[in-house]
């Protein structure tokens, strides 16, 4: 990866964080309702993923933790937070929500609330790709826990069989919930567990956005020559609650500390340090810069947008003028 | 003008609706190599491939949920589940996202998917091959429900299925699939929302749908003949959304209301239309509408239990007398 890349990872990682921990206050604040999950410790997940393919042409579906990933496809912040306040001019018109975010024009087809839901639709949205004869992949993150549904198996088990083109991407936080992985799930290394499919698979350090890199790479690669899904295993760990409604008393302070050295960010902020391409200096004032452009843009943008009207509360039940509904043209 | 079965009724629209769109593909478990449980496939795997006529393994939830992840980039599946007793399995795909997307996304996604199932009770399959499950689909915004109880009106219903952009759930009949029915040689298409008069009356109207239109009509036959009582018999095949206005019109006329449902009668399509009729056209009434339904028991493996468990053309016959205070 050279240094250019990896400068514009950190800005893109570290707007990510800021994006986040502001969405945490304003939480606090009350202008953010609902479930909040926050990606504050995993930023090089969906960024090493993404960064190796082609954000806003290949499809992209994900969890109710999908703010940052819906941005790195491509959706303006200003949007996505505008959702988050429950305004008009959000994404979803103030009609979906944290766990809700969309953007079809990014192909950021959704974040879904049901743990394990997006693993039939992601191959379903790679059956649509087959069908269509393009060569764009889906992408898929979910965290480890969605693995104990059925769904996984079943998803697996049709991907592989119809040689769907999808790469399921396990961010492996270690916690389902508030119960931790080995006191849930008897095979606790989540890429053995698709060897009963015959999908390829491999785990690689999640916090350590290089190696994300490389190893979806080979990933991405491996999907998008037809060779069928793949399932690529990230360790990495979420430095909040599972929402904010989580009072995080089920994880050991040493466990915490022990993560929280390996924040991506900072990470990868020490390399470019030591590698000449950035400095201490630079990079609080880069941090500055995108606390101001939070603040002034994105935040000010949510806050200023009008409620959705009233009328928004039966529009998208159905879709509208459906000539069929009527009988057809016929 | 044809008579042809219901199956050959649902494989000609299959077939119409395949050759036209490329994108529109079925599948389901055994409908593909083996032609269908009930035929409504048969031959299609020799005429479009493996890739749109797909059998699928025994995963219901995950291939509803395929099926509407396709349906997101334009794709039209029809999906068969066996049996609508194996559909609650599929529930998590088909209420949390199919019904749910389009909204939720604040219009940006479209979930056009059709999913067709039998259910009823047929010749002593038991309690979990025996679910009538209708009025759990029909109380889900955002998911259309109908039902049809004719060669004609399964073609008809499919066809405008396909192509609409809403998911369709179509409620069939295990014991439908054979019955023969006039279908127009044309294409045509039904719509989606709305009723049928099946029988013009003037004296109570007969609500049914699916199978128990069938119990309706002749009831009415008997009525006529036997009690000088001239009976209507609405044929809701759409139950979500229900013809209110059909509904109103009918019980506005007859001014009487008898709802025949082949499910339990807790939470279910009587409750509905009655539901309806108090809210739309109370004063129009000059007795109180009245359900015949099944049993509230799970189905008996006995052929005379499972019989006696839901309804038949004497309850209706029966029910209709005691309105009129005829017994």
């Amino acid at each position: 990866m050279d240094s250019d890349l990896k400068k514009k990872l950190l800005r893109e990682m570290l707007f990510a964080r800021r994006f986040e921990e502001r969405c945490y206050e304003a939480y606090v604040e009350r202008k953010i309702g609902g479930f909040l999950h926050l990606y504050s410790g995993e930023e090089a997940c969906a960024h090493g993923v993404l960064e190796a393919a082609r954000p806003g042409q290949d499809y992209v579906i994900t969890s109710y933790r999908d703010h940052v990933h819906a941005i790195k496809c491509g959706m303006d912040p200003k949007v996505v937070m505008a959702e988050l306040f429950a305004k008009e001019t959000g994404c979803c018109k103030g009609l979906g929500g944290s766990m809700h975010i969309f953007g079809v024009e990014q192909r950021f087809m959704g974040g879904y609330a049901l743990v394990g839901g997006p693993f039939p639709l992601a191959a379903g949205i790679a059956k649509g790709i087959q069908m269509k004869g393009g060569d764009e992949i889906c992408i898929c993150f979910l965290g480890d826990a969605a693995n104990n549904q059925g769904t996984f198996h079943e998803s697996l088990n049709m991907a592989k069989l119809w040689n769907l083109p999808v790469l399921y991407v396990c961010e492996n936080n270690l916690y389902g919930i508030g119960t931790r992985i080995d006191r849930s799930t008897a095979v606790v290394d989540q890429y053995k567990r698709v060897s009963s499919y015959n999908i390829p698979s491999a785990q690689a350090d999640g916090q350590d956005v290089e190696v994300v890199y490389e190893a979806a790479q080979k990933a991405v690669d491996h999907v998008r020559s037809g060779k069928g899904p793949y399932f690529l295993e990230l360790m990495t760990y979420r430095y909040r609650g599972h929402s904010m409604s989580d009072s995080n008393a089920y994880r050991e302070k040493k466990e915490e500390r022990m993560w929280g050295g390996r924040d991506p960010i900072i990470m990868l902020r020490d390399s470019l340090i030591e590698a000449g391409e950035t400095s201490a200096e630079k990079f609080k004032a880069m941090d500055a810069e995108i606390l101001e452009e939070i603040e002034n843009e994105v935040i000010r943008f949510a806050e200023e947008s009008p409620e959705p009207s009233m009328d928004l509360l039966h529009k998208y039940v159905m879709t509208e003028n459906d000539p069929y509904v009527k009988g057809g043209s016929k | 003008m044809a008579e042809i079965m219901f199956w050959e009724a649902l494989q000609r629209a299959h077939d119409e609706e395949m050759a036209r769109d490329p994108l529109v593909y079925c599948m389901g478990e055994d409908i593909g190599v083996a032609g269908g449980t009930y035929k409504a496939t048969k031959g299609l795997y020799e005429k479009y491939g493996a890739e749109r006529v797909i059998d699928t393994p025994i995963s219901e939830n995950g291939f509803t949920g395929l099926g509407i992840g396709s349906s997101f980039l334009g794709c039209r599946p029809i999906i068969e589940i066996m049996s609508v007793n194996f559909a609650w399995l599929a529930m998590d795909q088909l209420f949390n996202t199919a019904a749910k997307v389009h909204y939720m996304s604040g219009g940006q996604l479209m979930a056009p998917v059709v999913v067709r199932s039998p259910g009823g009770t047929a010749h002593m399959l038991g309690a979990q091959h025996s679910a009538r499950m209708e009025k759990v689909f029909m109380g889900i915004a955002g998911l259309r429900v109908v039902t049809p109880s004719s060669p004609r009106q399964a073609y008809g219903l499919l066809k405008s299925a396909v192509r609409c952009n809403d998911p369709v759930f179509i409620n069939e009949h295990e014991m439908m699939y054979n019955m023969k029915g006039d279908v127009p040689d044309e294409e045509y298409f039904l719509p989606l929302e709305g009723s049928e008069i099946s029988r013009g009356g003037k004296d109570v109207t007969l609500f049914g749908y699916n199978v128990s239109v069938y119990w309706c009509q002749q009831a009415a036959e008997i009525l006529s003949r036997n009690h000088n009582i001239d009976a209507e018999v609405v044929d809701l095949y759409c139950l979500s959304p229900l013809d209110r206005e059909g509904i109103k019109r009918s019980v506005s006329k007859t001014h009487r209301a008898v709802i025949v449902e082949e499910a339990e009668p807790a939470v279910g399509v009587g409750a509905e239309v009655m539901a309806i009729i108090n809210e739309d056209c109370f004063y129009e009434l000059d007795a109180p509408p009245v359900r015949v339904s099944a049993e509230n028991t799970p189905i008996p493996y006995n052929h005379k239990l499972e019989r006696a468990a839901i309804p038949d053309i004497h309850n209706v016959v029966d029910a209709v007398l005691k309105m009129f205070g005829r017994t």
